[in-house]
């Protein structure tokens, strides 16, 4: 039998797989790409939640709906942000983008 | 019996005048004719209705100084502090009512033509309708609180008119001498009423007199009444606080006929009778009062003597002449102090305007560089002779009678000291008053000067202010039934028995005055050169004005600057020294601290969720530790 | 065994070994191919949740137009010089960032299985679009609209951010 907890920690491992792309990768669209990860495991999160909590309601798929909507536009941004910098520096690799200090 | 348009339209006593001056400083700036106009008219309502209330007073018998009408609304109300704006209307009020707004009247007229050609015409007569309505104000007022809101405003007026010419240095610094002198004054004054509130719980004359009355700490009251006189040692010049009166002769002269002759200078002496029953009732506070007065009438007399300078010598005149009359105060004599207050306001406004009529005609001030002026200017030369017998006291002069009476009541009441002083300064001011005429007036030109009399709107305000210095006298003279004793007066009327002996002296003295006036200046049978150099360090000590204004600068240089020095390098090293390491501390961390910042997101995110982790098992630390 | 366990457990398999892949293959195309395949894998995951609808459009939105749009993102800014290989290498936090995040899923993990969740079993409509749109175009509606102006606004900026800049002098 599958379990609510199942899902949970499905979920929670790819969130941390997600996260531990951001942290550790150096190119900045696949820092992107860790970030798509992390939120379809929020989505699967909110979709479990609501399928085994409260069969009836749907709202956590409709909040899953507008993370996609989020996500999408999350995406268009990052990318269009990516090939600016890349158009000002020649390089994407996050380590030498280093404005956001002193 | 109080169907009267006077006290009908009380609050319009005040309030036109500060209409005039809303108007004109806000509207009719750039016309002068109106702004003169509007000036006039509103100091013309003032004067109707102060007339109208003092027929009332006048002929109503049921208003005396003991059963007052009062007027009033509250204004401040705030959880136990109740302080009204109110009038209160006695013999004592009605006179000083009559007294402001007639001389501010003629003033007023006066100044179109004293002033034609100013730049300043129009800010000149809005701030003489400022301070008209602060004056009448403070006159009215029915408590402390309201007197001294008003003293504040005459405070305020003056240091604006002083500072009228505010482009010359030396009437800047005068302007700003005056402000600060009476800041000090007025500091004791509110500390005074402060003292009264905190114990009697009100501001109001009447309430205050009957607390005081019941009241038996007489420490208190003494400390009480010696603050509140603080505030009339400034504003009327007593010694120490003299020294602001001489310099702000550097306001144009109409001002310092109105302000710093007629009225507000008089207001200390009228706050001194107005609160009479505060000082009554200490013998300390009330003998104090009698002898700075008398001190002061004596002093500023011998500093007039050497003066060259013809509004100054005016100016210790005046000094001289509100020494006598808060020496009348103090020695018990309400009646005499007010009565020489109206007196004095009459034949001073002349000589002030005379001055002015002199000034604006020759262009200076000096009086060795005039002489022989008469023959050019007579209306003017007429007046100021007779504003000179006025205030020598010669009979029947207004000065006479109640100068007399001061000196009647300080020989009645047993103070022969002052009564010495008193007959001393006398002569002394019959001698500069004369010598000043002489100088100016008579003998041979000493300088080049074209004179011309002054137009009629400056000679007709001279012409009625000599008609009141003659004849305003016989309002309190002995003979006259009825006369100033039986209105104004502090508990019982009481008229002083005439004594012929103090009459008689007190004529000779004056006369003795004028004739060495005489001799000297126009004889010249006596040398005064040769007197000067005889008694030079007297002269010099004379000429200097008792060196007070040098110990004033010694002090503040050496003592107060000595003690800020202290606090300022207390305040720059160690005040400043703990904020300023403070902020050093905090800027250096910050210049550390950011190295920190690599800049790296990756960075970041690493220490956000590791913290994330540590907060998390420190939150929930009892639970994963299984204690639930 | 029942057939939706087994389902599960390949879904699940699929997914999380895609995604790893995402992270451990260091030729950024590749990554990109894997990605595609851990959406497909929670579009399954949806279906075993019975919601269809959101499966489908994980596929569309996920599979087909943020896969694309990250592809040609690719395109546009790998300079490859013939090593494709290198493109997408861990940086400085290879080992330390794996401390942090084994830590972090201890937590997670264990509070996952430490909440008593009240688990009911009603019953799931089988088709559910129509409830969606329902509660979407009255519950919703003012979201629903935010959403809409949000992606306009997203696609404007994308496009005034990513556009060429001119030399201004």
């Amino acid at each position: 039998m599958i379990t609510l907890n199942h899902y949970l920690l499905l979920s929670a491992i790819l969130f941390c797989i997600g996260l531990y792309g951001a942290l550790s990768k150096k190119n900045a669209i696949a820092i992107l790409i860790s970030i798509e990860l992390m939120l379809n495991a929020v989505n699967v999160n909110l979709v479990a939640i609501t399928k085994f909590l409260t069969p009836g309601d749907i709202t956590g798929q409709i909040f899953a709906l507008f993370v996609i909507v989020v996500a999408a536009c999350e995406v268009a941004l990052g990318l269009a942000i990516v090939v600016a910098i890349y158009r000002d520096r020649s390089t994407v690799e996050v380590e030498n983008l280093d404005w956001l200090k002193w | 019996m109080m169907e009267s348009i006077g006290i009908k339209y009380i609050w319009l006593v005040p309030l036109a005048p500060l209409v005039a001056f809303i108007l004109i400083s806000l509207l009719f700036k750039r016309f002068k004719m109106l702004s003169a106009v509007t000036a006039i008219v509103s100091m013309a309502i003032s004067f109707i209705l102060s007339l109208d209330i003092l027929r009332l007073v006048l002929t109503n018998h049921e208003i005396t100084m003991n059963n007052p009408i009062e007027i009033a609304v509250p204004w401040i109300d705030i959880n136990g502090l109740f302080i009204e704006a109110g009038a209160l209307i006695d013999p004592l009020t009605a006179g000083m009512l009559f007294v402001v707004t007639f001389i501010s009247l003629l003033v007023t007229i006066y100044s179109v033509g004293y002033m034609h050609d100013d730049p300043g015409f129009s800010r000149f007569f809005s701030y003489l309708g400022l301070f008209v309505f602060s004056m009448l104000g403070l006159v009215i007022a029915n408590n402390y609180f309201q007197m001294f809101f008003f003293w504040e405003l005459v405070g305020l007026c003056s240091y604006l008119l002083i500072g009228f010419y505010y482009y010359k240095n030396s009437a800047a610094d005068a302007n700003k001498k005056a402000f600060i002198t009476n800041r000090v004054a007025d500091f004791g004054f509110m500390l005074g009423i402060i003292i009264l509130f905190v114990n009697f719980d009100t501001f109001n004359f009447g309430k205050l007199a009957e607390a005081i009355n019941a009241s038996s700490d007489l420490a208190l009251i003494t400390l009480a009444g010696i603050l509140v006189f603080v505030g009339p040692i400034g504003k009327s010049g007593q010694f120490p606080l003299h020294v602001w009166l001489p310099d702000a002769m550097e306001g144009p002269t109409p001002v310092s006929a109105l302000i710093h002759a007629a009225t507000m200078v008089a207001a200390g002496v009228y706050l001194l009778a107005r609160g009479f029953i505060l000082f009554a009732s200490s013998t300390t506070t009330i003998t104090f009062i009698a002898y700075l007065g008398g001190f002061t009438a004596l002093f500023a007399a011998t500093i007039a003597v050497t003066q060259r300078d013809f509004k100054r010598i005016l100016a210790f005149s005046t000094l001289s002449q509100l020494g006598y009359m808060v020496m009348a105060i103090g020695i018990g004599s309400l009646t005499a102090g007010m009565f020489h207050l109206t007196t004095h306001a009459f034949f001073k406004a002349l000589m002030f305007l005379c001055a002015g009529s002199v000034i604006h005609a020759l262009h200076k001030q000096d009086i060795f560089e005039m002489g022989g002026v008469f023959k050019e200017m007579k209306i003017t030369g007429t007046c100021m002779v007779i504003g000179g017998l006025a205030i020598a006291g010669i009979p029947p002069f207004a000065g006479f009678w109640s100068k007399d009476e001061i000196l009647l009541t300080a020989k009645a009441n047993g103070f022969t000291l002052l009564y010495i002083m008193a007959s001393i300064t006398a002569f002394l001011t019959a001698f500069y008053m004369f010598r000043l005429i002489f100088l100016a007036f008579f003998g041979e030109k000493r300088s080049d000067f074209h004179a011309h009399e002054s137009p009629l709107t400056m000679t007709i305000p001279l012409i009625i202010l000599a008609v009141f210095s003659i004849f305003g006298g016989f309002i309190g003279a002995p003979f006259v039934e009825h006369g100033y004793a039986s209105y104004v007066y502090f508990g019982e009327p009481h008229h002083p028995t005439p004594d012929l002996m103090v009459m008689v002296s007190s004529t000779l003295v004056a006369v003795a005055g004028i004739f060495l006036a005489w001799l000297i200046y126009i004889k010249k049978a006596i040398s005064a050169e040769k007197i000067a150099t005889q008694f030079a360090p007297i002269y010099k000590f004379l000429y200097n004005k008792w060196y007070i204004d040098e110990i004033y600068a010694w002090f503040f240089n050496k003592i107060v600057l000595g003690i800020s020095n202290v606090f300022n390098w207390c305040d720059r090293y160690i005040v400043d020294g703990i904020a300023h390491s403070i902020a050093w501390i905090i800027r250096t961390s910050g210049y550390k601290g950011r190295y920190l910042h690599t800049g790296s997101l990756q960075t970041y995110g690493l220490v956000i969720f590791t913290a994330v982790v540590v907060i998390t098992l420190f939150l929930a630390g009892p639970v994963v530790g299984g204690v639930q | 065994m029942d057939l939706q366990v087994i389902a599960f457990w390949i879904i699940a398999f699929v997914t999380l070994g895609s995604a790893l892949a995402v992270v451990y293959l260091t030729n950024i195309v590749h990554s990109a191919l894997a990605l595609i395949m851990t959406f497909l894998g929670i579009a399954s995951l949806y279906l075993t949740l019975h919601a269809d609808f959101l499966a489908a459009v994980q596929v569309l939105v996920y599979a087909g137009a943020v896969s694309i749009l990250i592809v040609f993102g690719i395109m546009l800014i790998t300079r490859g010089e013939g090593r494709m290989c290198e493109t997408n290498t861990f940086g400085k936090y290879k080992y330390t960032a794996f401390v942090v995040i084994a830590a972090l899923f201890g937590v997670i993990s264990y509070f996952i299985i430490i909440t008593p969740w009240q688990v009911t079993n009603g019953i799931v409509a089988e088709e559910n679009m129509g409830t969606i749109g329902e509660v979407l175009f009255n519950n919703f509606v003012i979201p629903f609209e935010l959403a809409a102006i949000l992606l306009t606004v997203a696609m404007i900026g994308a496009i005034v951010i990513a556009r060429e800049v001119k030399n201004l002098k």
